[in-house]
């Protein structure tokens, strides 16, 4: 999961839960736009630098502050799209979170973006399966894997 | 008919969209049995292409698939 657009978030969220009731062993790997997503919305930590402070106030914090990639028309358009997911029974990307947990999806976070945006381990999402890595360990799971798909 | 297909359990899926209907079902099956069957009943018409899928999959069988009236019904048998 690369992006931090809200369709592309619960696209990818959906296809993760569907495949593990396919029976397939699930991971996503969140990094750079993505990795904001994971933030808690509910946590504050304090001592970061100044370019820090910047990411974490400019960037969503946490699944309700997401936007669409498309006709989000400062805020109106994805204020729309979430009523009428609403409407249509469509899960939300916190209640779809929620059901991956449920479903031992794994998720791993880039530890470099976290880095480059001034993220703490400690205003991420609480998440029963959360790894904090990089690369490797993204490919470790790839190679292993019949589908791999890059959102 | 369906009178011959002895129902376990009853998996009510009307009105969810995509996923809901097969990770609740993955999940109900796990509620009986190999060799017990699920009645799921969903209103999603995408789901006549997904159960199958889904079961195919998974290493579940679909017995029966019975339409009527915009609810679609999919008898399921745990196989694994």
């Amino acid at each position: 999961m690369f992006s931090g657009d809200l369709d592309k978030a619960l696209a990818s969220l959906i296809i993760a839960t569907g495949a593990a009731a396919m029976g397939m062993d699930v991971v996503m790997f969140f990094t750079f736009w993505g990795t904001p997503i994971l933030r808690d919305k509910g946590k504050k930590v304090g001592g970061k630098d100044f370019m820090g402070k910047m990411f974490g106030t400019m960037l969503p914090k946490g699944v309700c502050e997401v936007k669409l990639s498309k006709m989000n028309m400062a805020g109106m358009g994805t204020v729309m799209m979430k009523s009428l997911m609403k409407k249509k029974n469509v899960a939300s990307l916190e209640q779809m979170l929620e059901l991956a947990a449920e479903m031992d999806v794994r998720i791993y976070i880039c530890e470099m973006s976290m880095d480059l945006m001034g993220f703490k381990r400690e205003e991420m999402i609480e998440y029963p399966n959360l790894t904090f890595c990089g690369v490797a360990k993204f490919l470790e799971e790839a190679q292993n894997s019949k589908v791999q798909l890059f959102i | 008919m369906t009178e011959d297909i002895k129902v376990d359990k009853v998996v009510d899926l009307k009105g969810m969209p995509c996923p809901m209907p097969i990770v609740k079902v993955s999940k109900g099956i796990k509620d009986v049995e190999v060799g017990q069957v699920i009645e799921a009943i969903t209103t999603d018409p995408g789901a006549l292409a997904d159960f199958p899928a889904w079961a195919k999959t998974s290493g579940n069988e679909i017995l029966k698939t019975d339409q009527q009236e915009g609810l679609i019904k999919f008898y399921i048998e745990r196989k694994a």
